[in-house]
């Protein structure tokens, strides 16, 4: 059973009414292969002008699909030999990061990113993609291992946010996300950051100060939800899609404010109707971004990252 | 109109209506004891309740005063966009920006200024919680890239004292990226081979703890300052527990191994300079020693003598 959005409830009545149509044919009926035909070409211009034209707050929605490629899923269609790694060496192992070695398109990398599970178990396990300090604990490490044998980083991050807890902020949640910034700022190999669904604050900064940062063409990247945006400044978690608006976190937007490098486009209907072709194209833009910055050496790197995100937010956009 | 109007009625006034006015304008109220504090008693006390220690929040100006020695210089701060992403939620983000820096008298929520502790040459960055609760902006990410760069440039240490809800939401993500850009500034600090202190000030939440403020050669803080990276609301939300005695407070963070100290504001300004100056002149003239609390033994000569 396909999952629909709220927004998406035309397209579904349709699809149904194809399926049902089908059904009928299967069942030795009438022949209705003209009239499902035509039915799916209405279904098909119907996904499109609907996902042509989303809203910010509708993209936010497509962001949290539960259907939607995750952070394994990636791992698992471009990662081969994929060896995760384990533990902040310090207190404990947290599996809302994800962190290993692989090899992208023959050539070992550090891969990094929040995971939010796909079923109520996993989803449980990897505390829905919220980590705790020795997530990024474990991320900082594993990005300093990959510096130390020059391997490239590639991030997928996927989060609603840093876990908001009381054994969270007594090991020091905030301490972890800085260093982690910082590790990601400092490494001196290249560093390539994909946001696949939610870019949730500081949680998602912490794995994305990188050389280049993708998104994903419905996903998000923003400072606060947009729900909790509403509830502090409209102090109405209702105002939430006028809030998503405000906010400018489509990746369009985004991308003109110079704060992320590049859109992938999704699949019509969005990544999770055709997720083959989604991680195709990531692995695409990966390897596009990922040639021109091997070559350079560890003090060009960092001096042209470090240069980038200075830049933000110094200059007004039209 | 006669006398009673034109003169009687405001000389009563005066005697009766007047003295009401008084503890507005004279007397504080401390919002921890909630005692009543002459106004030039409070100042004396740089802020802090002389009945219960509260550690009053102070603006950035008041809060250099307080720290650097006479004669700091304020830096002119390069300007940043405002409103760059023409936010607006029930009233314009120009609007209220325009009317924090009118309020303010500067710029944006952090002042930078250059000049001594205790003679020890220093630059330092001071936000302003009243500034839009010492919210992040570019013009914050600004003012810390110049501290930095200013630091660097007269080889000073760089001291911040922070006092920040986190982010500034009406600048979206620009606001989010002022995390690394604030990193990037505490590593070319830390890449001169100088000093970058952190004083956590009441409140120090959010984004700015979660970037440059955790990441000092030394973290001090107020006694009694909030300091957490997510809010206590939503933290008992999500795990629906109650939170700790002293949750997020200095000394809960003193505790959990996240600060070096917890320092009164009538010793900061000596603290700062003995650290700054254990650094910088690690090979001063040599002072009469005191170990661990206890006046130094004579020397043994001396001692076998006196008991004879």
């Amino acid at each position: 059973m396909r999952h629909f959005l709220e927004f998406e409830k035309p397209i579904a009545e349709l699809e149904g009414k194809i399926e049902e149509l089908r059904r009928t044919t299967d069942a030795g009926g009438i022949d209705v292969a003209d009239e499902v035909g035509k039915l799916r070409d209405k279904a098909q211009s119907l996904l499109r002008t609907t996902y042509a034209k989303l809203t910010p707050w509708q993209k936010t929605l497509v962001a949290r699909h539960p259907d939607r490629p995750k952070c394994l899923d990636y791992i698992r269609g471009l990662i081969s030999e994929w060896t995760p790694l384990a533990g902040d060496r310090a207190f404990g192992d947290d599996a809302a990061v994800v962190a290993g070695l692989g090899r992208f398109r023959g050539r070992s990398v550090a891969v990094l990113g929040t995971e939010k599970g796909n079923d109520t178990e996993s989803r449980v396990k990897h505390n829905f993609g919220m980590a705790k300090p020795e997530g990024y604990r474990k991320a900082r490490r594993i990005m300093e291992l990959a510096g130390r044998f020059g391997l490239p980083i590639l991030s997928f991050v996927d989060t609603a946010g840093a876990f908001p807890g009381i054994e969270a902020e007594a090991r020091g949640q905030a301490e972890a996300i800085a260093r982690s910034i910082e590790a990601g700022l400092d490494a001196p190999v290249p560093f390539i950051a994909t946001i696949i669904g939610e870019g949730g604050s500081g949680g998602a900064i912490a794995l994305a100060a990188a050389d280049r940062v993708l998104m994903l063409e419905h996903a998000i990247y923003s400072v606060i939800s947009p729900e909790g945006c509403a509830s502090i400044l409209w102090r109405d978690q209702a105002m939430a899609s006028t809030a998503a608006e405000a906010l400018k976190l489509t990746a369009e937007d985004l991308k003109r404010l110079a704060l992320i490098d590049a859109v992938i486009p999704e699949p019509m209907g969005g990544a999770h109707r055709d997720p083959e072709a989604m991680l195709a194209a990531v692995a695409r833009q990966i390897a596009d971004c990922l040639d021109p910055l091997l070559p350079l050496d560890p003090a060009t790197l960092r001096g042209r990252r470090r240069d980038k995100f200075l830049e933000m937010g110094r200059h007004a956009v039209a | 109109m006669n006398w009673i109007s034109e003169w009687a009625l405001p000389k009563i006034k005066t005697l009766f209506g007047a003295p009401r006015e008084v503890p507005e304008n004279l007397w504080h109220k401390c919002p921890s004891c909630e005692q009543m504090i002459f106004h030039r008693d409070l100042e004396r006390a740089l802020h802090v309740c002389p009945h219960c220690g509260h550690h009053m929040r102070v603006g950035a100006r008041t809060r250099l005063d307080y720290t650097m020695d006479p004669g700091w210089q304020k830096i002119e701060l390069p300007k940043a966009p405002a409103d760059p992403l023409r936010f607006r939620d029930q009233r314009r983000y120009s609007d209220r920006l325009k009317e924090a820096q009118l309020k303010a008298g500067q710029e944006d929520a952090v002042l930078v200024a250059h000049g001594a502790i205790e003679g020890n040459r220093a630059v330092c960055a001071a936000f302003d919680f009243s500034f839009l609760g010492g919210s992040m902006s570019a013009g914050v990410g600004e003012a810390l890239v110049t501290a930095a760069r200013l630091a660097v440039l007269q080889e000073a240490p760089l001291i911040v004292f922070t006092a920040s809800g986190g982010a500034r939401m009406q600048e979206g993500t620009i606001s989010l990226m002022q995390m690394p850009r604030s990193v990037i500034a505490t590593r070319m600090v830390k890449e001169a081979g100088l000093p970058y202190i952190v004083v956590m000030c009441d409140p120090t939440t959010g984004g700015v703890t979660a970037s440059f403020a955790m990441l000092g050669d030394f973290h001090i803080a107020e006694p009694g300052a909030l300091i957490g990276f997510a809010g206590a609301r939503v933290i008992e939300q999500t795990v629906r527990e109650k939170l700790p005695e002293g949750f997020q407070r200095a000394e809960y963070l003193l505790a959990h191994g996240i600060l070096d100290m917890v320092v009164k504001r009538g010793e900061m300004r000596a603290t700062l300079a003995r650290i700054i100056s254990l650094l910088r002149m690690p090979e001063a003239a040599a002072e009469p020693a005191v170990l661990g609390g206890t006046i130094a033994l004579p020397a043994p000569e001396a001692g076998a003598s006196a008991v004879q």
